[in-house]
């Protein structure tokens, strides 16, 4: 009741009858002044708290309404998933991709052969003009839940006439526990770091020269693998692969079976957060029979170290990486040379570094070498050791408009003669349909 | 043989594991990471792919990422395609049988939620579009909300022995999720209709829930850089009602962008899009707070 108070002790400051001092009266306006303040405020709070309650229910109902509205959204999607699910005859179908590969060459000599090197399939820089290279088309699927399938069919043309080959016919186990799994059928081995990559994918217009001096371009198998990751928390993969085919430097025939075994084992990491390497070390073992146009019949032994660093800055807005790979390969066979004892080392490798400089735009070093020595033997033969190891130095741009497309050209000082020579490549390589992620 | 020595002591440091009861979960981008850490805490052991300055379409299958899979219990990652380019090829390579699609250890976050943008036609000259809609999907928060659902769902049955404390967390996040959601909304509502152009179609999300209207893309098709003459063109079609800023995710070129905001004297705001994005985003719900933050720095 202090407001009847403060009233009363109005009313008798304000009598006359009464006499006050000054002083007194102050004191109980102000002491009013504050009450009626108090109560305003009172007020005041009062009204904010139902405001706010008022906003917050709102937006609930708007709320509940939105839900509602996205639960009927919701069920339309639904329901244009189920029916798009419709059993077509080609719902099963498997993903399909298709790459298309042309280039124009200007070659002063080419070559077909490495000085020292029994020639292991079609290499060299080629002809001048321009070549429509090879086209390929690739299947892949799940076949069911234990196996996973993929097709790569190549078309080229030689001396006229189209020639479909089998580059990969694969299969791959998907159920298998702990970091194991199983291929059969044709595939790239995974001897050395680029042997695994379809050629479409290479940073340069064609292989390094220890690739086509040992390799033929590219060791397929016609067999299994088996790979095992160790759990850890880098990678840390060991696997073996046994062929029964003859892709070079392994011949197929009744005598050599299987004609090669390859053990390999990779690694690799991340340092920080911009880089990434992966290392390698492989060795393939095959027991060749009748090899070759002048037979090799004997033991093979090829090792492969190899190694690959990328960099891309924390930042991915910039747009700029970096590539560093190299391979070393070492090989000795042992056996029969044209009736000849045969008994021969040699060695190779390749450095190169692709920086991209801009979001479409990268530009390439490479320098790759190979070394024979084959001994005296084998003057006038294709074993002849040359006068010098044979090199080359190339450098390549390319530009790629998406990630479907990639036009290059490229420069290549050629050393493997005798006499150093100059070839020239614009290139396309353009890849339709499904296309499924390039290996690291 | 001695040699070998260093790499088998090495090989041993590597093999001993981490936190031998938690459950090993790979996360393909940061905001599925952020939400693993709510509700799995300390029961879950989380490997993200992605940071928020790396573009979560091109990533590559490198070595750490295909050991992260080999030892994962489960794989959480966006689908509707985002990962198309790699994340396949990685449950490949990892042999591991349990995370792959259509088993219980691989977990794809649109599969949960309503997608927007579903193209009616699907062709490369369209530039990278996803048949599925747009893969974007963290950035609405009722997408959070099912999707969280989902996922301690799946946790819990992955790891039934710990079932009542994912429970718990999914409880209890939903209810700090849901109350900071309100105070967004109550704070959005001065954005509305705010106009913007946007680098990629990475804030379609946003802009739906907070009902934005983004009048352009510099990218005129998903995924390919604008040229010159689309940006000229962009320039002139925005200079008679210019927007209110120009947005872009910390990956994306700042290039174009920057290009745009200069001619048409707007600010560019690079928006965190994802958890990590700068020091003062440590999880979904500051995210969304500095997103907010930064819109209505805008709209001042």
């Amino acid at each position: 009741m202090k407001f009847a108070q403060s009233v009363a002790l109005l009313a008798v400051s304000l009598s006359p009858a009464v006499a006050v001092n000054a002083q007194q009266a102050g004191d109980a306006l102000a002491e009013l002044r504050q009450e009626v303040a108090e109560l305003r405020s009172d007020y005041e709070n009062r009204l904010r708290e139902l405001e706010e309650r008022l906003a917050r229910a709102e937006t609930l109902a708007g709320v509940a309404s939105r839900d509602a509205g996205e639960a009927i959204e919701l069920a339309e999607q639904t329901a244009i998933d189920q029916n798009s699910g419709s059993s077509a005859a080609n719902t099963f179908n498997p993903a399909i991709g298709a790459v298309l590969g042309g280039s124009y060459a200007k070659v002063d000599n080419g070559w077909e052969q490495i000085p020292g090197f029994q020639s292991g399939g079609e290499i060299g820089p080629g002809g001048s003009g321009f070549s429509v290279g090879e086209a390929e088309v690739n299947l892949k699927a799940n076949v069911d839940d234990k196996f996973f399938g993929n097709l790569t069919v190549g078309i080229h043309e030689d001396e006229g006439e189209a020639e479909v080959g089998v580059e990969e016919a694969w299969l791959q186990s998907t159920r298998l526990p702990a970091g194991v799994s199983v291929t059969a059928g044709r595939f790239f081995s995974a001897t050395g770091y680029l042997n695994g990559f379809h050629f479409h994918a290479d940073d340069f217009v064609d292989r390094p020269l220890p690739y086509q001096a040992f390799l033929g371009g590219r060791y397929t198998v016609d067999g299994l693998q088996a790979r095992w990751i160790i759990p850890s928390k880098w990678l840390f993969e060991v696997g073996t692969e046994v062929n029964w085919g003859g892709g070079f430097p392994a011949t197929a025939n009744e005598r050599t079976s299987p004609g090669a075994w390859t053990f390999f084992t990779k690694t690799g990491g991340d340092i920080g957060n911009g880089h990434s390497w992966q290392a390698g070390l492989a060795h393939t073992r095959a027991d060749a029979s009748d090899r070759g146009a002048t037979a090799f019949s004997g033991m093979s032994d090829l090792s492969i170290a190899d190694f690959v660093w990328k960099w891309a800055p924390v930042s991915g807005a910039s747009a700029k990486s970096f590539k560093l790979q190299g391979e070393y390969f070492a090989r000795t066979e042992d056996g029969d040379f044209d009736d000849l004892p045969y008994n021969g080392e040699q060695a190779g490798w390749y450095l190169q570094g692709v920086y991209q400089f801009a979001r479409l735009w990268r530009v390439g070093v490479r320098h790759d070498a190979v070394d024979s020595d084959n001994g005296p033997l084998f003057i006038g033969t294709e074993l002849e050791d040359p006068d010098h190891s044979p090199y080359r130095n190339s450098v390549m741009l390319d530009w790629s408009p998406s990630e479907f497309s990639r036009l290059r050209m490229q420069y290549t000082r050629d050393r493997v003669l005798s006499y150093a020579e100059n070839q020239w490549y614009l290139q396309y390589i353009m890849s339709i349909g499904a296309h499924g992620a390039h290996q690291y | 043989m001695r040699f070998l020595l260093p790499i088998v002591a090495l090989v041993a440091i590597q093999l001993a594991p981490s936190d031998a009861d938690a459950l090993d979960v790979f996360a393909c981008e940061p905001e599925w990471a952020a939400l693993l850490v709510e509700l799995g805490g300390p029961d879950v052991t989380v490997t993200t792919a992605t940071t928020a300055y790396q573009d979560p379409h091109m990533l590559e299958a490198r070595p750490s990422l295909i050991a992260a899979v080999r030892n994962a219990d489960l794989v959480v990652c966006t689908g509707a395609d985002l990962e198309v380019g790699w994340l396949p090829l990685l449950l490949r390579r990892a042999g591991n049988p349990g995370v792959q699609p259509g088993g219980r250890g691989n977990f794809l976050a649109a599969d949960f939620v309503r997608r927007l943008e579903i193209p009616r036609s699907i062709d490369r000259s369209q530039g990278d579009v996803h048949p599925q809609g747009n893969p974007h999907i963290h950035l609405h928060p009722r997408n959070i909300e099912r999707v969280a659902d989902a996922l301690a769902e799946r946790l819990a049955s992955i790891d039934a022995a710990n079932a009542a404390e994912y429970q718990s967390r999914q409880e209890d996040f939903l209810k700090r999720w849901n109350a900071a959601v309100l105070g967004f909304e109550t704070r959005a509502a001065a954005l509305r209709g705010m106009r913007l152009a946007s680098h990629h179609r990475s804030f379609s999300y946003l802009a739906d829930w907070l009902e934005l209207d983004i009048v352009a893309t510099l990218e005129s098709k998903p995924g390919i850089p604008p040229s010159g003459a689309q940006l000229a063109a962009l320039l002139e079609q925005l200079t008679p009602n210019p927007p209110a800023g120009v947005i872009r995710a910390p990956y994306e070129n700042e290039k174009p962008s920057l290009w745009l905001s200069d001619r048409l004297q707007i600010p560019v705001v690079q928006l965190p899009y994802t958890v990590g994005a700068t020091d003062d985003v440590t999880d979904l719900i500051s995210l969304y707070d500095k997103s907010l933050q930064m819109l209505e720095a805008l709209s001042q």
